[in-house]
């Protein structure tokens, strides 16, 4: 069963729960913020400056909402590859995701080394992921362990997709989060495709979190369009490893807006009734339309709000692609500590 | 003879191992209604349905064993990852388990098995998406290991491949998928397993390379003849079992030899060819072999910096002239 905030908080569905109205649209800001510079990524790939671009399109309510239950440079986040929403909210920069996805000296995740996509920020926390996808999940049971024997209270928090499941690094890191009760959430980002592969033919439950239990830990799955459901259902997980109670899977069910990455074209696997289908559970209409019932934010509001948001996305492509290129001097740096 | 590409080389080949023996039976991540990564399979899972051509969750470790297994019963499965990255993550089932079972049940019981996945880089895929590996099977007593350079060798050892009694590791390169060349239509060419090419005759330094940088060193023998200097290239095709005789031979006769390949500089290919020579044709060398591979750092995903991390013709040209002097 998948929970909403309704199930959870009596009423919240009406009032956005215990947030104020200056949160809720801070969380849309974000949400916006994702959304547009997501958009722009795609531009600069088509225009031939970024070589690769993978979305988080469709996904922003999961991680908007999780997001806002951590604590920003306190909490430990190892996102995957669709975590921008996650990692503006940890508190990167448009900028510094810009100069990330054109490999600038100043990068400051990796000065140009990484992939784009693979999000990390050593100050903020934000821990980077491989290309070989699930292996941040057994780090992150390692950050978690860490953690607790050196008696601090952050929780670490990790995403990846319901594909990833199927690796042996799902199983080992959450298996050993649960046996020795660390204090970390796994967040599943449930698309219901690994590229073009559905999930019936990656696994035969129905739903990731099923599997929770199966470890000895709550899962949970809830609807990853809805930010509030989200956020609630993360802050329960959150407070639970704060206490030192353990870990907790969630599954947020979310859909993919876009192909899977600018390699690929999701014409030749979706029907087009999906395609136009799956834009009704757009996260970033759904949160609009809900701010404006709740008169929380005006029409005239939201468009100031887009106007100024492109702005920033502006600013930050010209800052990024203005940054000098790492000097092939530099070849041989950061491959040994010392 | 039709002139195709690298890509539909291998995916003829496929099809037509797969109408030849029920055994053939693909699997691997996207092969089916995504027709591969790189389109490989393109048509297949349309023609030979669901059950010889299996999409496979996301699991590298558990589908090459689950392979494996099938192999043991005769079946002759080809499983296609994605990139040779991905490999990492079941490299227990193909060097622990692959490779040993033949010997570990005293030569009662074969693995039938091939694994096709591309090696090496092209544009910038960063660290853990763009490496060499080929030289971890190679290195492997067991496995065979096969790396074609050209739509005719891609086609004739994927033949050869699929009907081996052994492991195969069938090396492929993405940069090389849409280059063209003759190919046979007979349904029975096959390039044997273990026999390096010359691929262009000269007469003053070998350049021993394959896959990738068979293309290059071809195309720098193009250049260096503009300039006097005659190049031969020995394309080895395979690198387990490595044909020593034919570069042995080469280089005995032009006394001058370049190694070059796409992985790490130390304990990669090169260091072999390089060392075999020393072993089986120092009297002859007129100037130390010289050997052209990858930086020593992870990949880089910055521009430059990826180029400048990689051997490349002009890298080759290098070391040509440095061997001449
Ligand atoms: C070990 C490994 N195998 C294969 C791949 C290629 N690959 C990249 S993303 C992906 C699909 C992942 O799907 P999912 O986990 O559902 O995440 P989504 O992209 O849908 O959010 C695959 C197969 C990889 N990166 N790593
Ligand atoms: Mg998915």
């Amino acid at each position: 069963m998948t929970v909403s905030i309704a199930d959870l908080v009596p009423g919240a569905s009406e009032s956005g729960g215990d947030l104020s109205a200056a949160t809720l649209r801070e969380m849309f800001r974000f949400m916006l913020l994702a959304r547009v510079l997501d958009e722009r990524m795609w531009l600069l790939n088509r225009a031939g400056k970024a070589p690769f671009v993978i979305s988080c399109q469709g996904h922003e309510a999961a991680q908007v909402g999780a997001a806002f239950a951590l604590t920003r440079g306190k909490d430990f986040t190892l996102p995957y590859y669709r975590g921008l929403a996650t990692v503006l909210v940890m508190g990167m920069t448009p900028t510094e995701v810009m100069l990330g996805l054109f490999a600038r000296a100043t990068d400051p995740s990796s000065g140009g080394r990484q992939m784009p996509a693979h999000y990390s920020h050593r100050r903020l926390k934000i821990i980077t992921q491989s290309s070989p996808v699930g292996t941040q999940i057994a780090h992150a049971a390692g950050v978690g362990l860490a953690e607790r024997i050196k008696g601090g209270d952050a929780v670490v928090w990790t995403s990846f997709g319901e594909g990833t499941t199927s690796q042996g690094d799902f199983h080992e890191g959450i298996n050993l989060a649960a046996v020795q009760q660390l204090p970390v959430i796994f967040q599943c980002e449930n698309n219901e495709y690994a590229i073009s592969v559905p999930q019936k033919q990656q696994m035969a439950v129905t739903s990731v979190a099923d599997r929770g239990p199966a470890y000895g830990i709550p899962g949970i799955s809830v609807d990853g369009t809805d930010v509030l459901s989200v956020y609630e259902v993360t802050r329960r997980a959150v407070e639970r490893a704060r206490r030192g109670d353990g870990s907790t899977l969630i599954e947020a069910r979310v859909v993919r807006l876009t192909a899977h990455s600018s390699d690929d074209n999701d014409r030749t696997y979706r029907s087009q009734r999906e395609l136009k289908s799956m834009r009704l559970s757009d996260p970033l209409a759904r949160f609009a339309a809900y701010l404006h019932d709740q008169d929380m934010v005006s029409e005239a509001e939201e468009r100031d709000l887009r106007a100024d948001v492109a702005a920033e996305v502006d600013a930050a492509t010209e800052a990024a692609e203005q940054a000098p290129m790492p000097d092939p001097e530099t070849l041989h740096n950061h491959v040994y500590a010392l | 003879m039709p002139i195709i590409t690298y890509r539909q080389a291998l995916n003829d080949t496929l099809g037509e191992e797969l109408k030849r023996d029920p055994n053939v039976l693909l699997m691997g991540e996207e092969i089916g209604v995504f027709q591969g990564s790189y389109r490989i399979t393109e048509g297949l899972l349309q023609e030979y349905g669901p059950k010889r051509v299996v999409d496979t969750p996301i699991a590298e470790e558990g589908f090459v064993g689950v392979a494996i297994g099938a192999a043991m019963l005769g079946l002759r499965p080809v499983v296609e990852i994605m990139t040779i990255n991905f490999i990492l993550v079941a490299i227990d089932q193909v060097v622990n388990h692959a490779s040993k079972i033949h010997y570990m049940f005293g030569g009662q019981v074969r693995v039938p098995l091939v694994i096709r996945t591309p090696s090496g880089g092209t544009g910038q895929l960063g660290a853990t998406h763009s490496q060499s590996f080929e030289n971890w099977f190679a290195y492997c007593p067991g496995l065979k290991v096969v790396a074609p350079a050209t739509p005719y060798d891609a086609k004739g050892l994927l033949r050869a491949a699929i009907r081996d009694d052994d492991p195969v590791m069938f090396i492929e390169s993405l940069a090389l998928y849409d280059t063209k060349g003759d190919v046979p239509e007979d349904n029975d060419f096959v390039v044997p397993i273990g026999v390096a090419e010359v691929k262009r005759t000269g007469t003053d330094v070998t350049v021993i390379s394959y896959s990738r940088m068979t293309a290059v060193a071809m195309q720098v023998a193009q250049r260096m003849a503009n300039e006097g200097i005659s190049v031969e290239v020995v394309d080895l095709r395979s690198l387990r079992p490595l044909d020593r005789p034919t570069i042995i031979a080469s280089v005995k006769k032009t006394n001058r030899a370049v190694v070059i390949a796409e992985d790490w500089y130390s304990y990669g290919v090169t260091a072999e060819i390089a060392a075999t020579i020393q072993e089986e044709a120092f009297d002859y060398l007129d100037a130390p072999v010289q050997r052209v591979a990858g930086i020593e750092t992870p990949l880089p995903y910055a521009k430059d910096l990826s180029a400048a991390s990689k051997p490349s013709a002009h890298s080759l040209i290098y070391a040509i002239r440095k061997v001449m002097e």
